[in-house]
């Protein structure tokens, strides 16, 4: 026993920097005082970055989560506080994201009693958080951080809510640091027998033409050596998940490309021609596999995954290897034989040719005509040498954004994925500046989602967050438009937008930025958005009504893909 | 998918009738029986998934187990094979969840217990009625003029008949059934050799 008397705000404080916490995103407010106080005596330790909205703070903690590895930290309010707080703990839930959301409360004593500024944050967020407690006592407070923090970051990562009443704020307390690093009810970590493993690799020896779908999952397994080793040794074509696009380099031989809706043509279209389709740290997520009725039907499928319950979800399995993809892949690799499969491997290559002349070039290196997001993107990727991180906003930016941008190294894609949260993209470049301060970060943004969270330019102003932003400005809802067009007969409600100066807007939050119209201003516009310190605001007038493509159309089989809308 | 049907006795008028428990399903029975530590809030967590699922509970039934600490959860629900195997996957995944596991009827012991509250002047004027109550082995346990309560355990099926035999004899005042309560017919207890497996873990 220390035998020292301190709050429970003070304890939150000792517990957090005990958890090795050194960044926060957040927003005080009434119920969380007591706390912001205490915070006033840590600033050395504890780097409190005020945000403008509360939904920014999470957005930021993701951002910064997924550019360093680390889980993030938000600090807000009660009651709205917290509310605003929930379409980014549901975003993170999807996208298997470690964070820690602490919310003020008020006392105890006044819990149920509809208290001014009193939400039931537990009732909310239980189902959209992996773990959602209220903190009453301050004797509990070194506990529940460890065992939050524990929760967040193992297994297969997610947000965490901790509900802090003010009476366990002030209340005072005999602190001791707790280290949580067991729960009798929680298995974070399966380890599957080497029956199973044996029974991996021989289903693979066996394969003549086996295709491995990439996860997000080799990433927070940092497991990109060994799935690099796997490939190379069994020559297998791989392609990758959105969020799983940076888990191997752009440019590997045997990345086939991206997976999906929007995806690539040869590994969407070979996965309907693989025997073998090794799914590793994915979840067969409806806008990857298509109609799940003729998804892959013709192949064995092998799912490595941590999480139990991804199994058989959504896509039947041969086998199932539950476990960290690291431990499963160090050991299925001696058991593997050196084999080769170039001929199976040259059949995606018809298909990479459609994709290149009907798709690809003419959106990257187009000749006349306005201009277009992909040629923007890539432009950007060229200029930061492919290795800058992405990220995005929701929507055609960021479909154009993950096709078209490049990556040499892991940990290079922000995106929201599972939830699709238009807003996320400027707060979450925010977070990956302090996630990862050495890099340079490109958030790719439109019209619509940038004005969701544009307050967001203050934080920048505030700390000098160095977020090269780029505006693909088609004064629509592009993505929306598209569907309309598509499968709306044309009919473009609600989706053109009438919108401000935003290089305007920029200055007036001390933000430099340009306007670029025209095709041969480009590359100049970029070097100088890269060349100028700080934050940049590089708004690019692109086509109006530009498609993404090619397209799974939804509910459509995962190899009918449409080149063009004509 | 198997199709169970899940009924007493034939009303003859089950669309109209609104007393009788005629009923089909689709899809099996099956029973879950689920343990979690004993932490406040985790019903509300386990009865959302089913939610989710759009699955519909037709019993639940929450108390202690003979694990100190530890709290056991017998609901069960009519679906699939498939269903009950996600349903149970998504309730462990639950961090306060020990283990959760789903069983068909021939896989563990069931009981239900029912009270009837029935009408001692109607009792009095219909003999039928004590005859109904002796046939379906019910046990009196109170009886007053104004009202009597019998107590009957055993399947749903016959509970539910010994229901509707009594009701539509006019007799019954209120009804109540307490859900099913099931123990494994394995030989295996298999939340003990969980909970020893994690204790080697640690």
């Amino acid at each position: 026993m220390s035998n020292e008397q301190i709050s429970g705000a003070e304890a939150l404080m000792r517990s957090l920097e005990h958890e090795g916490v050194d960044t926060l995103f957040g927003y005080p407010g009434g119920a969380i005082m007591p706390t912001y106080d205490a915070l006033y005596d840590h600033k050395d330790t504890l780097n409190h970055i005020l945000v403008r909205h509360e939904q920014a703070a999470v957005h930021a903690a993701q951002g910064y989560v997924r550019a360093s590895g680390r889980v993030g930290t938000v600090i807000v309010t009660s009651g709205p506080g917290a509310m605003n707080t929930i379409t980014g703990i549901a975003d993170a839930m999807m996208d298997s994201t470690p964070l820690v959301v602490i919310c003020g409360q008020v006392g105890a004593a006044m819990l149920g009693t509809d208290a001014f500024q009193e939400v039931d944050v537990i009732g909310v967020t239980q189902p959209i958080s992996k773990w959602a407690y209220q903190i009453r006592r301050p004797e509990d407070i070194a506990w529940a951080v460890s065992r939050a923090y524990y929760i967040a970051r193992s297994g297969r990562p997610g947000p965490v809510v901790l509900d802090f009443t003010k009476n366990a704020q002030t209340g005072m307390v005999d602190y001791e640091p707790a280290h949580v690093s067991f729960i009798r009810s929680y298995d974070p970590v399966p380890v599957p027998s080497d029956d199973i493993i044996r029974h991996a690799a021989a289903l693979i020896n066996q394969s003549v033409k086996p295709l491995v779908l990439v996860g997000q999952g080799v990433e927070l397994a940092n497991a990109t050596t060994e799935l690099r080793q796997l490939l190379e040794k069994a020559q297998m074509p791989a392609g990758t998940t959105l969020l799983g696009l940076s888990a191997l380099p752009t440019d590997h031989p045997l990345n086939m490309g991206l997976l999906g809706m929007h995806g690539n043509l040869a590994p969407n279209v070979m996965t309907n021609q693989c025997d073998l389709l090794i799914a590793i740290g994915m979840r067969f997520d409806d806008r990857v596999t298509g109609n799940l009725n003729t998804y892959a039907k013709q192949a064995k499928i092998i799912h490595f995954d941590i999480d139990p319950s991804e199994i058989d979800k959504n896509v039947k399995t041969d086998l199932a290897v539950v476990g960290d993809c690291k431990d499963t892949l160090r050991r299925l690799l001696p058991l593997v034989d050196q084999a080769t499969h170039n001929a199976w491997i040259d059949g995606f290559q018809p298909y990479r040719e459609k994709e290149e002349n009907k798709v690809i070039e003419p959106a990257i290196h187009p000749t006349d005509g306005p201009l277009l997001m992909a040629e923007v993107v890539r432009e950007v990727s060229e200029q930061t040498n492919r290795k800058a991180i992405l990220v995005t906003d929701v929507g055609q930016n960021q479909m154009f954004g993950c096709r078209y941008f490049q990556y040499s190294l892991p940990r290079s894609v922000i995106t929201s994925g599972g939830c699709g949260t238009m807003g996320f993209g400027l707060p979450a470049a925010i977070g990956a500046t302090f996630g990862a301060p050495e890099r340079t970060v490109c958030c790719f943004c439109g019209d619509g989602g940038l004005q969701m969270t544009i307050q967001e330019l203050g934080t920048i102003l505030e700390y000098g967050s160095p977020v090269k932003i780029i505006l693909l400005n088609n004064n629509f809802l592009g993505n929306v438009r598209q569907w309309q067009a598509m499968f709306f007969n044309h009919r473009y409600s609600f989706t053109p937008m009438v919108n401000p100066d935003f290089e305007g807007v920029a200055r007036a939050y001390g933000i430099p930025g340009a306007t670029v119209t025209k095709r041969e201003d480009l590359a100049l516009a970029v070097e100088k958005m890269l060349r100028t310190p700080g934050a940049y605001l590089l708004q690019c007038a692109v086509k109006e009504e530009d498609n993404v493509m090619p397209m799974t159309p939804p509910g459509a089989n995962v190899d009918e893909m449409i080149l063009s809308v004509e | 998918m198997k199709k169970t049907v899940y009924r007493a006795v034939e009303c003859g008028d089950c669309d109209t009738c609104g007393k009788c428990f005629n009923d089909t399903h689709e899809g099996t029975l099956y029973t879950m029986l689920i343990y979690s530590e004993n932490q406040a809030g985790i019903l509300n967590q386990i009865t959302a998934v089913f939610t989710r699922r759009q699955v519909n509970i037709e019993s639940l039934n929450v108390c202690a187990s003979s694990t100190p600490g530890v709290h056991k959860y017998t609901i069960t629900c009519f679906c699939n094979e498939e269903m009950a195997h996600m349903l149970t996957k998504q309730i462990e995944k639950k961090i306060d969840v020990l283990q959760a596991r789903y069983y068909t009827s021939d896989q563990i012991f069931t009981i239900e217990v029912a009270l009837l509250k029935l009408s001692t002047p109607v009792m009095l004027k219909d003999p039928r009625t004590s005859n109904v109550v002796r046939d379906m082995g019910a046990r009196i346990v109170e009886v007053n003029p104004t009202y009597t309560i019998a107590e009957k355990k055993g399947r749903t099926e016959e509970i539910l008949q010994l229901y509707e035999r009594l009701n539509a004899l006019g007799a019954v005042l209120q009804f109540v059934r307490s859900g099913h309560i099931a123990v494994t017919k394995s030989t295996v207890e298999q939340l003990d050799r969980y909970l020893q497996e994690r204790e080697a873990k640690q």
